[in-house]
C-alpha cells in the first residue's frame, strides 16, 4: 500500500486530530464506511457515531464524532463536526445526564417537546457512551 | 487662581482615574489575547467548510423582502471608544433605509449597548442575547440563535436577516459591517487550490444526494456565520477597549502633567505673596 491517508477532525472550536492513517472507518448517515488511501472522492453527511482509525504506527484509535460531514479525497480525509472527541476526552458523566434528559423529555413528562431534537440529543449521548467504552 | 487644595484632590482624581483605565488596558490586553486564540482556532473549521460547500453548487437568492431582522453584535459594557456607536449607526441608517422603503424591521441582539439602543427605537426586539459577546462562549450559541432564525424564516416571520458585527482588521483597525444572512446570498465559490495529484475538481461521489447534503450544510453555514460574527465582535470589542484605555491613561498623564505644573504655580503664588506680606511688614516697622 503506497502511502497514508491524512486525517483531519475539525470542529468549530479546535482542530481535534491531523495525523498521518492507514485506515479511517465512520458512520455515514447511510451507513459505515471504510476509507483506504486512494479512494474516489466522496461527500457524506455523518451521523453521531464513533470514529476509528489507525495511526501510521498501527495503533487503533477511538474517537467520537457528533453530526457533521466528511469529505474524502485521495489522500486525505477531512472531518467537519460540531463536537468531536477522542475517546479518553469523553465526560462519561455528561453523557449519561444527557442520556437521561432525553429519555425523560421523551417519556413525555414535559411538555412542549421537540422530540425531533430530544431524539437527536439521545443519539448523541449514547454514542459517546458507547465510544467511551469501546 | 484655584487654591492649592483644589488643584491637590483634583490632582488624586486624576490619579485614581489612571489605575483604573491602566487595569482596564491590561485586562483588555489578556483578554483580547484569549480572543485572538479562539478566532484562530475556529479559522480552519471555517476555511474547510467553505471548501466543502463550495465543492457543491450554489443557489441564487431572492429579492424583495417586506419583513427585516438585524441581527446587531454590540459589546455588552462601555469604556471602549467609538466601538459600540459605529456599530449602532449602520444598523441605524440601514434602518432608517429600509423603514423609507416600508420594510418592518426588526432586532436581534447580542450585546446590551445595541439592546439599549434599540428599546429607544419603535422596532420590536426579537431576541437578545446578553452576557456573550466579550465573554467564553461555544458555538452552542451561535447553533441556537441560528436555529431561532431560521425557524423564523421559515416560518414567514421574516423574509430577510442581516447582521451587524465589527470586522477584526488588526489590533488598530475594526471595521463595522454588514452581511446577508437569510436568504442565503449566492456563494462566492473561490477557486480553491486544484487539488494536488492533478488539475481536476474532485467531481464526489455524495452520499445521500448533493441535494441533501446541500439542505443538511447550509443551515451550518448560518450558524457558522453567526459564530464567526461573534468571535470577531468579541475580539474588536478587546482590542477597542485596549485602544481606548490606552489613550485615556494617556490623557490622565498629561492631565497629571498640566495640574502638577499649575499646582507648583499656585504654591509659588502663595510664597511670594506671603514674602512680600514679610517684607512689606519689615519695611513698615523699620519706618
Amino acid at each position: 500500500m503506497a502511502g497514508n491517508l491524512k486525517l483531519e477532525v475539525v470542529t468549530p472550536e479546535k482542530i481535534v486530530v491531523s495525523e498521518d492513517a492507514q485506515i479511517v472507518m465512520a458512520s455515514g448517515t447511510l451507513g459505515e464506511f471504510g476509507v483506504l488511501v486512494e479512494h474516489t472522492p466522496f461527500l457524506t453527511s455523518l451521523k453521531p457515531g464513533p470514529l476509528h482509525y489507525k495511526d501510521a504506527g498501527g495503533n487503533e484509535k477511538f474517537l467520537f464524532v457528533s453530526d457533521g460531514f466528511a469529505e474524502v479525497l485521495p489522500d486525505r480525509v477531512t472531518v467537519l463536526a460540531e463536537a468531536a472527541e477522542r475517546k479518553e476526552e469523553i465526560d462519561v458523566k455528561r453523557a449519561e445526564a444527557a442520556r437521561e434528559r432525553a429519555e425523560k423529555r421523551l417519556a413525555g413528562e414535559e411538555e412542549n417537546v421537540d422530540v425531533a431534537r430530544a431524539k437527536a440529543a439521545l443519539a448523541r449521548a449514547l454514542q459517546r457512551i458507547r465510544v467511551a467504552n469501546a | 487662581m484655584p487654591s492649592l487644595k483644589e488643584v491637590q484632590l483634583k490632582i488624586r482624581g486624576v490619579k485614581q482615574t489612571k489605575k483604573i483605565t491602566k487595569a482596564m488596558n491590561m485586562v483588555a490586553t489578556s483578554k483580547l489575547r484569549g480572543a485572538q486564540m479562539s478566532m484562530e482556532a475556529f479559522r480552519p473549521y471555517a476555511d474547510k467548510f467553505a471548501e466543502v460547500l463550495g465543492s457543491l453548487a450554489a443557489k441564487a437568492g431572492e429579492d424583495s423582502s417586506p419583513l427585516l431582522v438585524i441581527v446587531l453584535f454590540t459589546s455588552d459594557r462601555g469604556l471602549c471608544g467609538g466601538f459600540n456607536a459605529h456599530l449602532i449607526r449602520v444598523a441605524e441608517e440601514y434602518m432608517e433605509q429600509c423603514r423609507e422603503k416600508g420594510v418592518e424591521v426588526s432586532f436581534t441582539n447580542f450585546g446590551k449597548k445595541g439592546r439599549d439602543w434599540c428599546k429607544k427605537t419603535p422596532c420590536e426586539i426579537t431576541g437578545e442575547y446578553i452576557g456573550v459577546v466579550g465573554g467564553r462562549f461555544g458555538f452552542n450559541v451561535a447553533v441556537s440563535s441560528a436555529r431561532e432564525l431560521i425557524k423564523g424564516f421559515l416560518d414567514g416571520r421574516y423574509d430577510e436577516v442581516q447582521i451587524v458585527y465589527s470586522r477584526f482588521q488588526s489590533v488598530s483597525k475594526q471595521v463595522a459591517a454588514m452581511k446577508q444572512l437569510l436568504p442565503i446570498p449566492p456563494i462566492a465559490v473561490e477557486k480553491t487550490d486544484v487539488q494536488k495529484g492533478g488539475a481536476f475538481m474532485a467531481e464526489h461521489i455524495c452520499e445521500p444526494s448533493a441535494e441533501e447534503i446541500l439542505e443538511a450544510m447550509l443551515p451550518k453555514n448560518i450558524s457558522i456565520q453567526i459564530y464567526k460574527a461573534l468571535l470577531e465582535t468579541s475580539t474588536s470589542e478587546h482590542a477597542a477597549r485596549m485602544l481606548a484605555m490606552d489613550n485615556a491613561s494617556k490623557a490622565c498623564s498629561d492631565m497629571i502633567d498640566e495640574l502638577t505644573l499649575l499646582f507648583n504655580k499656585a504654591r509659588q503664588a502663595a510664597i511670594t505673596a506671603e514674602l512680600m506680606d514679610i517684607v512689606g511688614g519689615a519695611e513698615a516697622l523699620k519706618g
